[in-house]
């Protein structure tokens, strides 16, 4: 669905990325981890069409990502932002009707109904007691949700996520995040989520990408990238890595420099003992019961 | 749609009644019942047959004296309510007008120099709105740079961006006039905003351009909507933001231009006629635009009744009025925005 070759920029005299290369198969959950700086939400915009690579090309459905009109981009892809939207004084049911634009002709008609849609979303996503009450008035987790609401409206075939979960608390990440999950196995959509945990990365994501200073450091499934080697090169910081007590995706657990030198085998115990003594309890606390 | 009725309708009907009462004001009261009649006689074709001829009297001080300043008043108000409900929605920032960015100071040194330079003897007065719209288009120009590249720019920043170039601008006509040794009265006046003794003319040169940029800002309402939605998320959503911005704003700077040229400098319309219907109707601007104009048009032909009724023989500039009104508006606009970042 998402092809992109050897795409490189660079901003000012600043290198954001290097040759990096993906692909990403139609109806998968593919995501972009790496630290701070190493161009991870550059290459999003270069998905979405926002910046334009130096050199390489990006392919979006068989088609040259800078060749699609912008509407007929935002009729095949759709991005969720970091803080959902803000947009003072609107509504939630205006918000969501905005997600029509792109199938909307110049006096704001469409041939089909939309009014059927943005129920259907209002269903699933449980906006329908929102829906009169002005975006200022929501939460932040509410906000999200309306957000995601108005993507699905917009019905795209790719979904781009930049750390969609940033503002929320652990309940309103996994509700939100198992909300597109649900959205992408139902309809078969591709979503490429660039993400910051990397325990809901490796949780939610079939494959991953992890960036390190522009450059892909590795990529593959979360099982073969979440290793403590890797991630103590990319990130400077050595984790216990453990395996999900229910799922068996490896876990991160964060440890103080001390005492990473302290127990410097460590990870091993984690990774080839079954699930240490404290693996159940944290990894329950990170994927545990909504607030 | 039905809000778009009512609306419409309620500030259409207020027009109309402000229009009826503002022309039987004055130093002479001319009744409601005859100032219907000088109008209904006027229109074309049918008017003359079914109304009787109206006092002559009456007739002149109406028709002659009281309608073209109430036109040009209406006019100069829907401008610049329309230019500021554009700058709004698409700078992002609900204390952009054109005034408060500056745009309104840069057009009327542009207005200022076509004036005292004779240009509009030799040009006509197509120059006047000419060079205030280039002038406008620059101080705009320079106002976004100085507020900052980044496409993030905090809201304080651009009015202080648009402090510093009217600052610059204000002495920049200052100049021109101390420099002139032609009629300084009347430019002075004509700076502190007025719509008195324009004469048919000026109108005629505001009204294309009114109805030109109304029609580019409802057809691009949709988008700028979106827009409120961030101008990322905005492009996402097949917006072509770029083009959009330059439109909108150039559209916008314009009609500003304009008003600016036919009525010098009326402060804050375009912040407070704006933010009032949005109160009452809401952000869209579907609706915004065209109801802001209808908004503008009432509020300042009351503003400049007032202007010309407070004092009885003298005269207060109009622009003083909206500004008397204006200061303390955005002053409050100014303390509700610290407050709800505060707390």
């Amino acid at each position: 669905m998402i092809e992109v070759q050897d795409v490189q920029l660079r901003l000012g005299d600043k290198e954001i990325l290097r040759r990096v290369s993906l692909n990403v198969a139609e109806g998968s959950f593919y995501g972009i981890i790496g630290p701070n700086g190493s161009g991870k939400s550059t290459l999003l915009r270069l998905l979405s069409g926002v910046l334009r690579a130096d050199s390489g090309t990006v392919w979006i459905g068989g088609r040259e990502a800078a060749d699609y009109p912008r509407k007929e981009l935002a009729r095949k892809l759709a991005a969720l932002p970091q803080e959902g939207v803000a947009a003072p004084g609107f509504t939630v049911r205006e918000v969501l009707e905005m997600g029509r634009y792109p199938y909307q002709d110049w006096l704001g008609r469409e041939p089909g109904d939309s009014g059927e849609i943005i129920d259907r979303v209002m269903e699933r996503l449980a906006l329908r007691e929102l829906v009169d009450r002005e975006m200022d008035s929501l939460s932040g987790g509410e906000r999200q949700r309306v957000a995601l609401g108005k993507t699905m409206v917009q019905e795209p075939r790719i979904l781009l996520l930049d750390e969609p979960t940033t503002f929320l608390d652990i309940g309103h990440q996994v509700e939100l995040m198992d909300y597109i999950r649900e959205w992408q196995t139902a309809s078969r959509l591709t979503v490429v989520a660039v993400l910051h945990d990397l325990n809901l990365a490796a949780q939610y994501c079939d494959r991953l990408l992890l960036l390190a200073d522009g450059r892909t450091a590795g990529e593959g499934l979360p099982g073969e990238l979440i290793r403590a080697e890797l991630i103590e090169r990319v990130y400077g910081t050595r984790p216990l890595i453990l395996p999900h007590p229910v799922s068996g995706v490896p876990q991160v657990l964060l440890q103080s420099a001390a005492a990473a030198g302290a127990v410097g085998s460590a990870e091993t115990v984690g990774t080839t003992g079954k699930a240490g003594a404290v693996g159940p309890a944290e990894a329950a606390g990170t994927a545990g019961p909504r607030e | 749609m039905r809000k778009a009725w009512i609306y419409g309708g309620g500030f259409g009907l207020l027009l109309l009644v402000s229009i009826l009462i503002c022309l039987s004001l004055g130093s002479a009261r001319v009744p409601l019942a005859d100032v219907w009649g000088v109008l209904l006689h006027r229109i074309p074709g049918i008017g003359p047959r079914l109304i009787p001829a109206p006092d002559a009297a009456y007739e002149t001080i109406v028709a002659d004296v009281r309608l073209p300043r109430v036109v040009l008043a209406m006019l100069v108000g829907a401008s610049l309510a329309v230019a500021g409900a554009g700058f709004q929605a698409v700078l992002r920032n609900p204390l952009a007008d054109p005034y408060t960015l500056g745009v309104a100071s840069g057009a009327s040194a542009g207005a200022a120099f076509a004036i005292l330079s004779g240009m509009r003897i030799a040009l006509g007065l197509w120059s006047v709105p000419g060079a205030a719209f280039i002038t406008g288009l620059l101080t705009l120009l320079l106002v976004y740079t100085l507020a900052g590249r980044s496409g993030r720019k905090k809201v304080e920043t651009l009015i202080l961006a648009g402090v510093i170039v009217q600052a610059f601008f204000g002495a920049f006509v200052s100049l021109m006039i101390s420099l002139s040794q032609g009629v300084v009265n009347e430019i002075v006046f004509w700076l502190m905003g007025s719509v008195a003794l324009r004469g048919w003319e000026y109108s005629r040169v505001l009204l294309p351009l009114l109805a030109i940029v109304l029609i580019i800002l409802i057809a691009y309402s949709r988008q700028l909507n979106l827009f409120a939605l961030g101008e990322r998320q905005a492009m996402h959503m097949g917006v072509n933001v770029n083009r959009t911005k330059l439109v909108v704003l150039g559209a916008s700077t314009l009609l500003t231009a304009g008003a600016v040229s036919v009525a010098g400098t009326i402060g804050f319309v375009g912040l407070v006629v704006p933010h009032l219907v949005r109160l009452l109707a809401g952000p869209d601007n579907r609706l915004l635009v065209p109801v802001s104009a209808l908004a503008g048009a009432s509020y300042v032909l009351w503003a400049d009744t007032l202007a010309r009724l407070v004092l009885g023989a003298q005269e207060i500039p109009l622009g003083v009025v909206t500004a008397l009104i204006g200061t303390p508006f955005f002053a409050y606009l100014l303390l509700k925005r610290r407050q709800s970042a505060e707390g």
